[in-house]
């Protein structure tokens, strides 16, 4: 049912919406978790009245405001760069993925930009309860935004509550609420806002201890790295868990991803976690090269087992289970899917067919048996693979996939350190001297974006070749243009973000060099 | 509740709501309009500042309202998203590029190493005013005048011209509307700044430039309105979704739906209205005038495009593959679900509105601008 594709145009369309939402993921982060720390700066200067929580909440106000204002730009192309470059996509599921993004424009960015305007004009206008929640919906109106794009994101990760409609060619909705309370898509969201959080409370943390190593706003620094530990040490605990958490759902709806998280070929009872290990290429499959090896690994056994599936001796599928099917467990094998995916295009053809021939009789009849529960479940389930010819295909590029992950974690424990330490110095009140850990907070920075773009990453390349899993392959999902106009796009997209972020970082450095502007005492209405 | 309305008055009811969308977005393109002018109004650095400030308390809303009307025509329309944007590429790309530039000028202009000058921001501010308003006039001008491309069966678009899109501006009828709307939002922009803004040499170099921008926009406004009345239209056979060309087509849309016909001229005497208001009466209120009437005349014209079995988004190389908000739209049951989501959208005007009013007491003058609180 599609035409013939064209490579260089899928992966330059492919390395565009990479580039693009990678840089729009620079900046989301620390709008979903400052603004909380804002509002919370916030409320206890309401409730105390001490100047200093003023001067803070208007410093970190400063730099969100700079934040954000790129986090804006770099979205919107995102949003239009599905129907742009992935316009086949669009139509095949639109009915199900437009829904996520029009309910984000209503209730999310609406609520956000309007308090942001009260948020920055109003503290001369406003009372300041109403100026006070304003802030808290800011943060909301933000995280809000995260709910309903994480939610068409994991759609496409896991289909649920849709049927295919051979008249339309496309799926269809069937449950809303399948769609939104999917595990997946719950896991998704709370894993990501709480790696906002994290990141949002490292760069208070670093940018704080900057200026103690500079010994300039002692007071205010102390009290933001108070707030952002705390803060970070609570969303590191949820971070962790909704980790593991999406872990297990990707075992259960795409082995194929774990599988290459943890480079597993062959799968067994009782898996172990890498801890460590190198990528290399394996010589067992001398005309597979997206097959590989992990040499130097350091294994903590029967961890990966219990990670996926909170059984230290359960089964974990390797590539070549899932590919040659493993009948011990169950596991089909990509072959058969295939087979059954050839099955359903050709039904679809010969139904696309009668209709356009005026063979009603014909159309109505295979579209009874098209619309069965039974052709749906067994047929329409794996479209996608009626596009695959060759096995090797279906696996992921492992190397990225391996590292991106790895890193992640570690990092997520390393980032659990920080908070701790920093309470625990604040408490002995020795934290100003412990210049090598402040140096170490700083540093974390921009160890914290890493870790966020690395999490994207493992979601994204892992489930490729699939731009929605088993119905529909990336190559298929492009749009009808040619490859020399998205080179153009691409290196416009590059020049301008880049020469973007740049601005950023320097309007962003300077101001944290400037530093807060000292409140008065009872300098508001 | 929802269960109880049929499809095709959901079709009409989301057609209804990308309009109102649609309308607002225009009315609100008052900020890519006001971009256009820094110079021309703003004489000196901090004229300027004001201007900008001016327009940098609403541009989140037009940004905000045409990130919304992309999402909500997706998920109500996906063919038209899947049609349009895949396939007039560079049109859709042109006007994207110049929003991102607008996103971040106002606030990186004013701040201390910024990078590239203060002035580079307010030459990105007006290369949106300019491509963001004519762009987007001359790509809804292609709702009446069509574009070239074909769908197959599988509702897959291919584009007919190696131009993707930007062969609109070829289309004297297309550029006629989006000249109309750059003038407008120059219109508007200017009866804004009467409205938001205490500063004498302002208000008397907005009161030329009203005269200057009202003529043009009348002109190729009615340009537009005339030429579309002696159009032939796409219709399309409700039963069959067969698509036919018909003569005079809009004209007789007119005829067909009284209402419309009274709404869009009540919207343009509004309009015209506003500007006799803020040209010879009291300076400052004309905005008000002017504004409903944009909204009310844009809606009528989309609802002119897509109701009475009108394809709102001909193909002038393949008829049949025209769009129509039958044959374009989401299922059922989406378009249900997202109507109960829209009951949420008085809401959002309500707290929108309140929160305008609370922030808006006073004009912006130049003391405010040296006060030192949070400025672009
Ligand atoms: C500060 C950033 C950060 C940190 C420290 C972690 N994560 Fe993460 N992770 C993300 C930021 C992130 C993310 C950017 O938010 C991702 C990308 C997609 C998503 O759902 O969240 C993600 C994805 C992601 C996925 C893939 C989900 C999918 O494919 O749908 C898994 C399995 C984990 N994470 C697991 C973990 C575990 C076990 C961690 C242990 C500490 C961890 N992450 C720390
Ligand atoms: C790839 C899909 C994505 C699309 C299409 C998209 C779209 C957008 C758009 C259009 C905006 C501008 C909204 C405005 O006018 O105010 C925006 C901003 C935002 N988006 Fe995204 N986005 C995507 C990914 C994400 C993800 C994954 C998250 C969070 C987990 C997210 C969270 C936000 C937030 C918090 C903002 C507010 C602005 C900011 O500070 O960056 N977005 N996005
Ligand atoms: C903002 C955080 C995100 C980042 C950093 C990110 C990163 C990436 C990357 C690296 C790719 C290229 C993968 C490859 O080609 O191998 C990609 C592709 C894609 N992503 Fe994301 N992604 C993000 C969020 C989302 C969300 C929220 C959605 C959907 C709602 C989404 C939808 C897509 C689509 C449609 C593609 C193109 C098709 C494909 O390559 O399969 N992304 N993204």
């Amino acid at each position: 049912m599609f035409e013939s594709i064209d490579l260089s145009l899928v992966n330059w369309s492919r390395a565009q919406f990479a580039l693009t939402a990678m840089y729009h993921w620079l900046f989301v982060p620390l709008t979903l978790g400052t603004t909380f720390m804002i509002a919370m700066m916030e409320t206890i200067w309401v409730r105390t009245g001490k100047p200093e929580w003023k001067t803070m909440t208007k410093f970190w106000m400063t730099l969100f405001g700079i934040n954000f204002a790129i986090g804006v730009s770099t979205g919107i192309i995102l949003e239009f760069e599905f129907g742009t470059n992935w316009s086949n996509y669009s139509w095949f599921v639109g009915d199900i993925f437009g829904a996520p993004l029009a309910i984000e424009g209503i209730m999310a960015f609406f609520l956000e930009s309007t308090f942001i305007a009260v948020m920055f004009f109003g503290w001369n206008k406003v009372g300041k309860k109403f100026h006070l929640l304003s802030s808290w919906l800011v943060a909301i109106g933000a995280n809000l935004s995260a709910l309903w794009i994480l939610v068409a994101n994991a759609w496409m990760q896991h289909p649920v509550g849709t049927v295919f409609n051979p008249e339309t060619a496309r799926n269809e909705m069937t449950s809303f609420w399948e769609v939104l309370f999917s595990p997946v898509a719950i896991n998704k969201f709370l894993h990501t806002i709480t790696s906002g959080f994290v990141l949002s409370a490292i760069f208070v943390i670093g940018i704080s201890g900057w200026f103690l190593l500079k010994k300039r706003h002692i007071v205010m620094a102390r009290k933001s790295i108070l707030v952002a530990a705390i803060f970070g040490l609570l969303s590191s605990a949820a971070l962790i868990i909704t980790g593991d958490g999406s872990a297990k759902q990707v075992a259960r709806v795409q082995p194929m991803k774990l599988a290459a998280m943890e480079g597993l070929n062959d799968g067994i009872e009782g898996a172990g976690l890498i801890l460590f290990g190198i990528v290399t290429n394996n010589e067992d499959y001398p005309d597979n090269d997206r097959m590989k090896k992990i040499a130097m690994r350091v294994e903590v056994p029967k961890a990966l087992s219990f990670l996926s599936y909170a059984d230290f001796n359960a089964f974990v599928p390797g590539i070549n289970d899932l590919i040659d099917g493993n009948e011990k467990y169950g596991i089909m094998s990509a072959h058969e899917k295939i087979k059954r995916g050839k099955v359903a295009v050709e039904k679809l053809t010969i139904f696309k067919d009668a209709r356009k021939n005026g063979d009603t009789q014909k159309a109505e009849e295979l579209k009874e048996l098209l619309i069965s529960d039974d052709f749906q479940e067994n047929y329409f389930k794996y479209l996608g693979y009626g596009h695959v010819n060759d096995t090797s295909f279906l696996i992921p590029n492992i190397a990225i996939t391996f590292y991106s992950f790895h890193i992640m974690v570690m990092l997520g424990f390393w980032f659990v350190v920080v908070f701790v330490l920093a309470l625990w110095y604040l408490h002995k009140g020795t934290l100003h001297k412990q210049r090598w850990f402040l140096w170490l907070s700083l540093l974390s920075i921009p160890l914290a974006y890493l870790a966020s773009e690395l999490g994207w990453l493992v979601a994204e390349f892992g489930r490729q070749p699939w731009v929605i899993q088993d119905l529909m392959p990336t190559t298929t999902a492009v749009s009808n243009i040619n490859a020399s106009s998205v080179k153009i796009t691409f290196t416009l997209f590059a020049i301008i973000f880049t020469t973007l972020l740049i601005a950023e970082i320097k309007i962003m450095v300077r101001q944290i060099k400037i530093g807060p502007k000292h409140e008065e005492k009872g300098g508001q209405k | 509740m929802i269960a109880a309305i049929s499809y095709p008055l959901l079709q009409e009811y989301w057609w209804a709501i990308i309009s109102l969308l649609g309308a607002l977005l225009v009315f609100l393109m008052f900020v890519q309009g006001g971009q256009s002018l820094l110079y021309t109004v703003g004489k000196s650095k901090m004229q300027r500042t004001m201007l900008v400030n001016s327009l940098g308390r609403k541009w989140e809303f037009t940004f905000t309202t045409l990130v919304t009307f992309g999402g909500a025509f997706f998920a109500s329309f996906p063919l038209f998203y899947a049609t349009s944007f895949g396939g007039a590429y560079w049109v859709w790309m042109a006007i994207l590029f110049s929003f991102i530039l607008q996103a971040v000028s106002y606030e990186f202009r004013s701040k201390p190493a910024n990078f590239l000058g203060s002035k580079t921001y307010e030459v990105f501010l007006f290369i949106n005013g300019l491509m963001g308003t004519i762009l987007i006039g001359t790509a809804v001008g292609t709702f009446f005048n069509g574009a070239q491309f074909s769908l197959n069966d599988y509702n897959q678009v291919t584009w007919q011209t190696g131009a993707r899109g930007l062969e609109a501006v070829l289309n004297i009828h297309n550029v006629a509307l989006g000249l109309t709307v750059f003038f407008l939002a120059r219109v508007l922009a200017l009866q804004y700044f009467n409205n938001s803004i205490d500063n004498k040499e302002i208000s008397l170099r907005v009161r030329l430039q009203l005269w200057v921008n009202s003529i043009p926009f009348l002109v190729f406004f009615l340009y537009f309105v005339i030429a579309l009345l002696l159009k032939d239209g796409f219709a399309y056979d409700p039963d069959t979704l067969e698509v036919s060309m018909e003569r005079y087509k809009y004209w007789h849309n007119f005829i067909e739906m009284p209402l419309l016909l009274i709404g869009f001229l009540a919207g343009v005497v509004l309009v015209i209205w506003g500007i006799f208001s803020d040209m010879f009466f009291k300076p400052g209120k004309g905005i008000w005038f002017s504004g409903a009437g944009t909204i009310i005349t844009v809606f009528c014209l989309f609802l002119l495009a897509g109701y009475n079995n009108t394809c709102y988004y001909p193909s002038v190389y393949d008829m049949q593959s025209s769009l129509n908000i039958r044959n374009s739209s989401s299922s059922e049951f989406t378009l249900g679900v997202m109507s109960i989501v829209s009951l949420l959208v008085p809401f959002v005007v309500a707290y929108i509105w309140f929160a305008w009013k609370a922030i808006n007491t006073k004009k912006i003058d130049e003391n405010e601008m040296n006060e030192g609180g949070h400025k672009y």
